[in-house]
């Protein structure tokens, strides 16, 4: 395929006007010593064949017939509205809205999306978005950091076995500490081994609801005791239920992060995602990502704009607060196409769905034999479930047979070989939950 | 006009002693180079600045600028009515928008800085 | 048009979800839930299918007109890449399944074209090993700078500074920062447009981590010394750094691996056709040469004898994970679907009608505009509006009178070294008829500059919003709709 419009013979007056007599003139900069030493690539496909050449790799992937995974990431309806809309070239072929007066639809898109970031979190302010919820958190501990003048972060054990690492990762060569709690199995966070492990260099907590485990949890007594001590409190959200649960606003919390990928966006197997940045009034100058502002042109027409620019990396250059420049502003459009289709009864109902069925899933796994749901504490959508046996194999062996009943716990803690996290959203049947049951009941029989 | 009553510094600051404070502010050319001026992160009081030490940014809509301090000392206060209004340092640079006052600076590197008319032709060049 | 919430009615519904078909109830208490429920709006769905439509129209892509905004590469994006990332099986993969020796054969296509994706940048660009990770072209940059960071500390070197040319985009002095290092601005000499090797020479040295350079950089130039500079840095241990955000120039005419540069990032977004999503999501692959690919992302795509593939985790010397995941996957799909379409003559033809573009408009334009650098450009170029200055109209006003006239202003007041810069890519899908149009209202506003500024100043009058005032934007902080 080509997408050029040129033909030759445009071409040959074209280079004309620019003096020089053919295309091999424009790249004489390019000294001949590094010319390529290879270019092997195969030649290019007409639409047909691409099309087809496509469909027939797609055919590769086996496909489930029953899926529970979630570990944060989640099979969600999403309305057919929500695809429709954000397939206007209009949104998807233009770039970040440095000009005011073409880009008023994302712009207002952008602001709109920040007004329902605050209202499921309760938060003052959100950002426009940026790459995901793992990198969402490492710039919050940033903001932590600069915000307390301290350079030690403490993750409680619920946190996302990912995003977790992801922080490892961050911080490995800059002088920030990481101290971990140990991981409570299906229950809240250790109170007391939190309070135990915060000191003076502590510059925030990460706790995160529901957390990895689904269990639900209200950190509102975590803040207080972090906030007397100077310490700022992180939290990772699931904005499905955020519909529903305490939110980070209401029990205080100082900067709240999530993964919006539930908010209208396909898994995608891993990207684009989303990341969701909500903060108080107080921290709002320290937020990275872009944000959009409502003001008024010269007329006194309303009017949506970049706004606090000076804080990002094309003015501040190294002494930006990130160095994030394109974001995910798609990803954050349908975000707000699915929020405002949903509306407050219907985002609601989602998660309603989800925790009802969830609880229907934990009933009709416990009854079979020697598998125990893990249900000390109340959870949200997602739940444990302990094995007779190493999770990982009878998962792999249930996959073989196209089911994936939930993620084999032992992938993320050692200690964990015979615990399975298992997710239900509103998308899974009575007669899925049912039919996984017997699958894991026939598996666990062998 | 530049006032004379106080001496410059080459990043466009301005020192201005009275008694044993000295009071510190950016000079006409620097907000009009900024332009409009919609925050300012003030320096915390009690915090000791080094000469050229950063001491506060300044932020335009199109543009940040950090502040260096022209002279070492101790910040003893702030000044705070630019939380609310920045935009005070653009329209009175001079007076009502000053920034921060330090005790304790040492007088040769006052001997260092820029007079008004040597500030004034320093800025012609650029 | 209002904000959508003004727009909302209580109790209306724009989707209707199954009734329970669980006997279950929810079985959390009290204290964990929220007290009153968020005030999302309440619509139908023709009511939010007519805000988002009239939103677009608010809109310019490059779908709508030219779009020759410098440094971004606003090409024209194929349709059928959508199609193909919207493929059922691509689409809908769970990303923890390839992490279970049971769930890769469910995935095993989405597999493939990772592999393939990292192989075929692998050939273009000459470096040995990609990382598909990188979620974003800055995030590419952070990643390649932590690679060099754990490639110094796994040896021992004791290295403090990155040192960047002045004329480069903020994302690299900001994504060097992050990463830890002291951040140097080199100057450009502005006679030849390249980076001033001597005054590279006077300030690197053992504390130097690495070199950074665009190439060709943001002036549209490229840098014909760069094998010295290369050899310079590496008598240090210093690693190069190339900013791949203008290999849509180079594509088949120069791969930074055979000129010796360690690491570099592809921003796929740009050089290989996906759409910039208003924002994003991009993508920012990261590639590096073999003493580097130990410290890459975990983790890697691994083909196997039997044409299986699998990831592999294994990686004691990575830098760990800088993503959830195996990157923007959707995005890497397109870009290797454009690269599969285009094949060996596409990509040649993409960068040699990108030049000829660039070099043909700013033939046209050279007269009425200042040219700072008057030379063969590569795929930009710079003006600066500095005569029209004179008659009191500032490149901003070019760009507000440009709007007027159906075009998407190029990008101004960037680099910040040319003062009233207008930078403008325009990309090898357009057509002559198009730069001719674009040269030819460039010329019309020329001459307005001189006849009558006044009337530049008003633009633009043709859009819903006219110059909003941003210093209300920043000082107010109307971040949210509160009514």
């Amino acid at each position: 395929m080509s997408y050029i419009a040129t033909t030759d013979a445009e071409r040959q007056e074209m280079l004309k006007i620019c003096g020089v007599s053919s295309v091999a003139d424009l790249f004489a900069d390019i000294p001949s010593d590094v010319a390529p030493k290879s270019f092997n690539l195969p030649e290019g496909k007409s639409e047909l064949d691409l099309h087809c050449h496509f469909r027939e790799l797609a055919g590769r992937n086996k496909p489930l017939t029953l899926n529970f995974f979630g570990g944060g990431f989640y099979d969600h309806f999403v309305p057919a509205a929500v695809d429709a809309l954000v397939s206007r070239s209009e949104f998807y072929t233009a770039y970040t809205p440095y000009q005011p007066e073409l880009s008023q639809g994302t712009l207002q898109a952008i602001y709109e999306y920040q007004t329902a970031i605050c209202r499921l979190t309760n938060m003052d302010v959100a950002n426009a978005s940026l790459y995901d919820g793992g990198t969402a958190l490492y710039e919050a501990c940033q903001m932590a950091i600069h915000a307390t003048r301290r350079n030690r972060i403490v993750i409680d054990g619920g946190l996302n076995p990912v995003y977790r690492k992801m922080l490892y990762s961050y911080t490995a060569n800059l002088h920030i500490n990481l101290a971990d709690c140990v991981p409570v199995i299906h229950g809240h966070c250790d109170r007391s081994y939190i309070m135990d492990t915060l000191d003076e260099s502590t510059a925030a907590v990460v706790l995160q609801n529901p957390n990895f485990f689904g269990v639900v949890d209200d950190h509102t007594d975590i803040v207080e005791y972090c906030h007397k001590h100077g310490i700022l409190v992180i939290q990772v959200i699931y904005p499905i239920a955020a519909a529903l649960l305490k939110t980070p606003g209401e029990m205080g919390v100082d900067i709240a992060v999530g993964e919006g990928q539930s908010l209208g966006l396909p898994l995608s197997f891993g990207g684009p995602y989303l990341g969701i940045m909500a903060t108080t009034k107080k921290q709002v100058r320290r937020m990275p990502g872009r944000i959009a502002g409502r003001t008024v042109d010269k007329k006194g027409r309303e009017a949506f704009v970049l706004t606090l620019q000076a804080r990002e990396q094309h003015i501040r250059r190294e002494k930006a607060t990130s160095n994030i420049c394109t974001n995910e502003a798609l990803c954050a459009l349908r975000a707000q196409i699915y929020l405002s289709l949903l509306g407050k009864n219907g985002l609601k109902e989602v998660a309603q769905l989800c925790a009802a069925k969830a609880e229907y899933a934990k009933q009709q796994l416990n009854k079979i034999k020697d598998v125990e749901v893990m249900r000390a504490s109340p959870t949200f959508n997602e739940f444990t479930v302990k094995l007779p046996r190493s999770a990982k194999e009878v998962v792999n062996a249930m996959l073989a047979k196209n089911v994936a009943p939930g993620l084999p716990l032992g992938r993320f803690y050692d200690d964990m070989d015979e615990y399975m996290l298992v997710a239900v959203t509103e998308k899974r049947t009575k007669a899925q939950i049912d039919q996984l049951a017997e699958a894991l009941e026939s598996e666990l029989c062998q | 006009m530049t006032p004379a009553d106080r001496k410059y510094g080459k990043s466009h600051e301005w020192v201005k002693i009275d008694g044993d404070i000295a009071i510190i502010g950016i000079s006409d050319h620097a907000q009009e180079t900024l332009g409009d001026i919609t925050f300012v992160d003030l320096p915390t009081i009690g915090q000791t600045l080094e000469k050229g030490g950063e001491c506060g940014v300044i932020e335009s809509v199109k543009a940040a600028s950090d502040l260096y301090s022209p002279i070492s000392g101790d910040i003893t206060e702030v000044n705070t009515a630019l939380e609310e209004e920045p935009e005070i340092i653009n329209k009175d640079p001079y007076e009502g928008g000053w920034i921060l006052k330090i005790k304790g600076s040492k007088s040769e590197e006052l001997d260092e800085l820029l007079d008004s008319e040597s500030y004034d032709k320093s800025i012609q060049k650029e | 048009m209002s904000v959508i919430y003004k727009k909302s009615v209580k109790d209306r519904r724009g989707v209707k979800l199954p009734a329970p078909d669980v006997p279950a109830e929810p079985a959390i208490p009290e204290s964990c839930l929220r007290a009153e429920d968020a005030e999302l709006c309440e619509l139908s769905e023709l009511d939010v299918v007519r805000h988002f439509t009239e939103l677009s129209r608010k809109n310019f892509g490059v779908d709508t007109g030219f779009y020759p905004l410098g440094s971004c590469t606003m090409k024209y994006n194929p349709k059928i890449l959508e199609t193909i990332a919207n493929i059922p099986a691509f689409h809908d993969a769970h990303p923890f399944l390839p992490q279970f020796s049971g769930g890769s054969a469910h995935v095993q296509a989405n597999l493939e074209v990772l592999y393939n994706l990292e192989r075929a940048l692998s050939e273009i660009t000459g470096m040995k090993e990609f990382s598909l990770q990188p979620l974003a072209g800055a995030h590419g940059e952070l990643t390649g700078m932590m690679v060099i960071a754990a490639y110094h500390n796994d040896k021992g070197n004791k290295k403090t500074e990155v040192l960047i040319p002045d004329e480069a985009h903020g994302t690299n002095p900001s994504s060097a920062a992050i990463a830890g290092y002291e951040v140097k601005a080199v100057p450009t000499n502005m006679e030849t447009g390249m980076l001033d090797l001597d005054a590279l020479r006077s300030m690197i040295g053992d504390q130097t981590a690495a070199v950074m350079l665009t190439n060709p950089n943001t002036l549209g130039i490229f840098n014909s010394e760069i094998q010295e500079l290369v050899e310079i840095a590496h008598e240090y241990d210093a690693q190069v750094y190339y900013d791949g955000a203008n290999l849509n120039a180079v594509l088949g005419k120069f791969r930074p691996g055979d000129a010796g540069f360690d690491v570099m990032h592809v921003n796929l977004h740009k050089t290989f056709g996906t759409p910039h999503g208003g924002g994003g999501p991009g993508s920012g692959p990261v590639g590096v040469r073999e003493h580097l690919a130990d410290f890459l992302p975990i983790s890697r795509v691994v083909k196997h004898k039997n044409n299986d593939y699998s990831l592999d985790y294994g990686q004691p010397k990575s830098i760990g994970y800088i993503a959830p995941f195996y990157g923007n996957y959707a995005i890497c799909l397109q870009a290797y679907a454009y690269i599969v379409a285009l094949g060996k003559q596409g990509l040649i033809d993409v960068s040699e009608n990108a030049v000829l573009n660039a070099n043909y408009l700013m033939n046209l334009l050279k007269d009425d505009f200042d040219l700072p650098l008057d030379r063969a450009c590569m795929h930009e170029f710079v003006l600066s509006a500095k005569k029209q200055v004179e008659h009191g109209v500032r490149a901003l006003d070019i760009a507000k009178a440009l709007i007027d006239e159906g075009f998407h202003p190029p990008t101004v007041y960037f680099p910040l070294i040319v003062k009233e810069a207008l930078m403008i890519e325009p990309v090898e899908t357009e057509s002559r008829e198009t730069l001719d149009s674009f040269a030819a209202t460039m010329k019309k506003i020329a001459r307005m500059a001189e006849k009558d500024p006044e009337s530049l100043l008003a633009t633009p009058s043709t859009t819903s919003v006219c110059r909003p005032d941003e210093v209300k934007a920043a000082k107010d902080m109307d971040f949210s709709y509160k009514g």
